[in-house]
């Protein structure tokens, strides 16, 4: 099983695709490993027998995807699906896990492509079934046509929100209601980026005919909701919350939550490549260079892993990464055209981005718990009142609060709970959010089994 | 809490039983999804409170989906792609992941 790639692309996802095609079109020898069992990532998650009717539902975009993933199936690439990539090495060693089994991969660089995640949600009650991201109820339509079969409310805000409501529109689901948590001030820091969203004529469009059908269809959108909660004996039965001075409640056996999606950090923090913390997006991001190129060399970083561009930047990505990472093994033969093509398309969608990120950045309420019996980390069940107690003692950051909480130590490794633990020391702390230091992950990545450990190499490492 | 969209193409199905219930759904599918077309919002109960969960982000995240697959405790059912006669059963309490 054991291969030697120059370049192997972790995530196949239109980042990782697109560097792929573009590396090998360059002379690279590529692998690409991703987790799930067809190509596409989370933008074009990709049905194993896709029904018209459920391509209709999920528009145009997703057409687009379906070509994508065309191209780059036709393209010379060592693609290995379903593989879980559970340790990268410094000197470019990946050991993955695939039917149970591990196996390991060498290549000379290595490009990180890991998406997005959704952003943790953590209101009263939202550990409770029948509570779900956003993301996650569409996933269950793309991968299997699944519609809400009661009114659903969908809570929070962002693109990725009202786009599943439009799917949802779209495949003749009710929707109960939209209750909308994102602060009405953020417009007045948005406004002046509105130049950007507006040369984005594309993208401005789509947006715009969302809203439109959305209303036109009367669904019920609630503005300027705070202190949502979720109730419900073993199961959500009701969502209640705070609006214009009262409270109301809606029953319902479904809430979706969304606030926006983070860069998916784990194995960039875990290679302990320097990041940064951008304030808009509330996360941290990993520095790097104009081509995608990490601080420390044969590491390279595309798409949403490195800061959130969205679906069409992270094509631009890939390609730019592959260009770097090619540069950085001695090719030459650059493709230039592509290259400033994918530069002119970056700088526009930068534009819109800087608008999008203010208009639709949290409410800090949404982020991080008032009520110290909040749920905060979901595997070990630590709440908000336990983190701010540790923060008091001394934890200055997830690696110290696992030592006094447990938070961190389940099977999610942080992934889910960091950004709410780091907001809630710094809180406590009186710190700024970027003062708190990231998470730093370690391998196994995903819980491995002794039995999956074929290489005695890793056996000391899993243990 | 969900049910499929109707289609006029043909869709090849896997049977796998969820509580021993046997259910049917396209082929390509997760044990996730057959917990929701089983209807099933939970999938297991804490290891420390005992409280239900169902899945919450359906991507390999959370690990709020774990369940028990043929006898296997431990397995995220949202990265487990269902086989004929897979059986899926809730998983209770307390079970240390990996080793
Ligand atoms: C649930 C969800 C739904 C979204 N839906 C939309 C949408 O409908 N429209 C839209 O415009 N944007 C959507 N987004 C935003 C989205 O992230 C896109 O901007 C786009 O998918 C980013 O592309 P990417 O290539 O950077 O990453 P992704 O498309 O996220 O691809 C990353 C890939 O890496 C793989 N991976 C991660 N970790 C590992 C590992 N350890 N081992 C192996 N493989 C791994 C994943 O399986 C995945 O296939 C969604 C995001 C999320 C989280
Ligand atoms: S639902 Fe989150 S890991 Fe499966």
């Amino acid at each position: 099983m054991s291969a030697n790639w120059d370049l192997a692309v972790i995530g196949a996802g239109p980042a990782g695709m697109s560097a792929a095609m573009a590396a090998t079109r360059l002379g690279l020898k590529v692998g690409l490993l991703d987790e799930q069992p067809r190509p596409g990532g989370q933008i074009y998650r990709n049905p194993a027998q896709p029904t018209p009717e459920v391509l209709e539902a999920l528009g145009e975009d997703y057409a687009h995807g379906m070509e994508l993933i065309e191209k780059f199936r036709a393209a010379d690439i060592d693609y290995r699906p379903g593989a879980t990539v559970w340790d990268v090495m410094a000197g470019g060693e990946i050991a993955f896990l695939r039917d149970g089994r591990s196996a390991e991969v060498q290549a000379r660089h290595v490009l990180l492509a890991t998406g997005a995640i959704e952003r943790p949600v953590p209101v009263p009650g939202w550990t409770l079934p029948g509570v779900m991201t956003v993301g996650a109820a569409q996933i269950l339509l793309k991968t299997g046509g699944y519609v809400p079969d009661q009114p659903a409310v969908l809570v929070g805000g962002g693109p990725l929100l009202y786009l599943v409501a439009w799917q949802y529109l779209k495949a003749g689901a009710q929707i109960g209601a939209i209750l909308e948590t994102v602060p009405r001030s953020n417009l007045w820091s948005a406004l002046p980026h509105a130049s950007g969203m507006l040369s984005q004529g594309r993208l401005l469009a789509k947006g715009r005919r969302w809203l439109r059908d959305l209303r036109s269809a009367r669904v019920r959108r609630i503005r300027g909701v705070t202190d949502v909660r979720i109730e419900g004996e073993g199961a959500a039965e009701a969502v209640t919350f705070q609006k214009g001075g009262r409270r109301q409640t809606i029953q319902t056996p479904l809430v979706l939550l969304h606030e926006g999606v983070i860069p998916n950090t784990h194995i960039s923090l875990a290679l302990g490549l320097e990041h940064g913390w951008n304030d808009i997006q509330q996360w941290w991001q990993p520095r790097l260079d104009d081509w995608g190129r990490a601080d420390k060399p044969g590491f390279s970083v595309a798409g949403d892993g490195a800061g959130i561009w969205g679906a069409e930047a992270a094509e631009h990505l890939g390609l730019l990464a592959a260009h770097g990472a090619a540069m950085a093994l001695g090719k030459d033969g650059l493709d230039q055209a592509g290259v400033a093509e994918a530069r002119g398309a970056l700088k526009s969608v930068a534009g819109a981005r800087a608008f999008l990120d203010r208009l639709y950045r949290p409410a800090r309420s949404q982020r991080v718990p008032a009520a110290d019996d909040t749920i905060v980390c979901r595997c070990e069940e630590v709440t908000a009142g336990q983190v701010r107690q540790a923060a008091r003692m001394g934890a200055l950051g997830l690696t110290q609060a696992k030592a006094y909480t447990r938070c961190g130590m389940g099977p999610c490794q942080g992934r889910l709970c960091a950004p709410t633990v780091s907001a809630l020391i710094a809180e406590t702390r009186g710190l700024d959010d970027a003062e708190v230091p990231a998470y730093r992950p370690r391998p196994p990545f995903k819980p491995v089994t002794l039995g999956a450990l074929a290489a005695p190499a890793f056996r000391a490492k899993a243990g | 809490m969900f049910r499929r969209l109707e289609t006029a193409s043909p869709v090849e199905t896997v049977t796998v039983t969820v509580g021993g219930k046997p259910v049917t759904l396209p082929r390509g599918e997760t044990a996730a999804a057959a917990l929701v077309a089983a209807g099933e919002a939970t999938g297991r109960t804490t290891p420390i409170t005992g409280a239900p969960r169902g899945p919450y982000c359906m991507m390999g995240v959370c690990f709020d989906c774990l369940v028990m697959i043929d006898g296997a405790p431990n397995r995220q059912a949202c990265m487990t792609e269902i086989r004929d006669g897979m059986r899926i059963e809730r998983q209770v309490g307390a079970r240390r992941i990996g080793g």
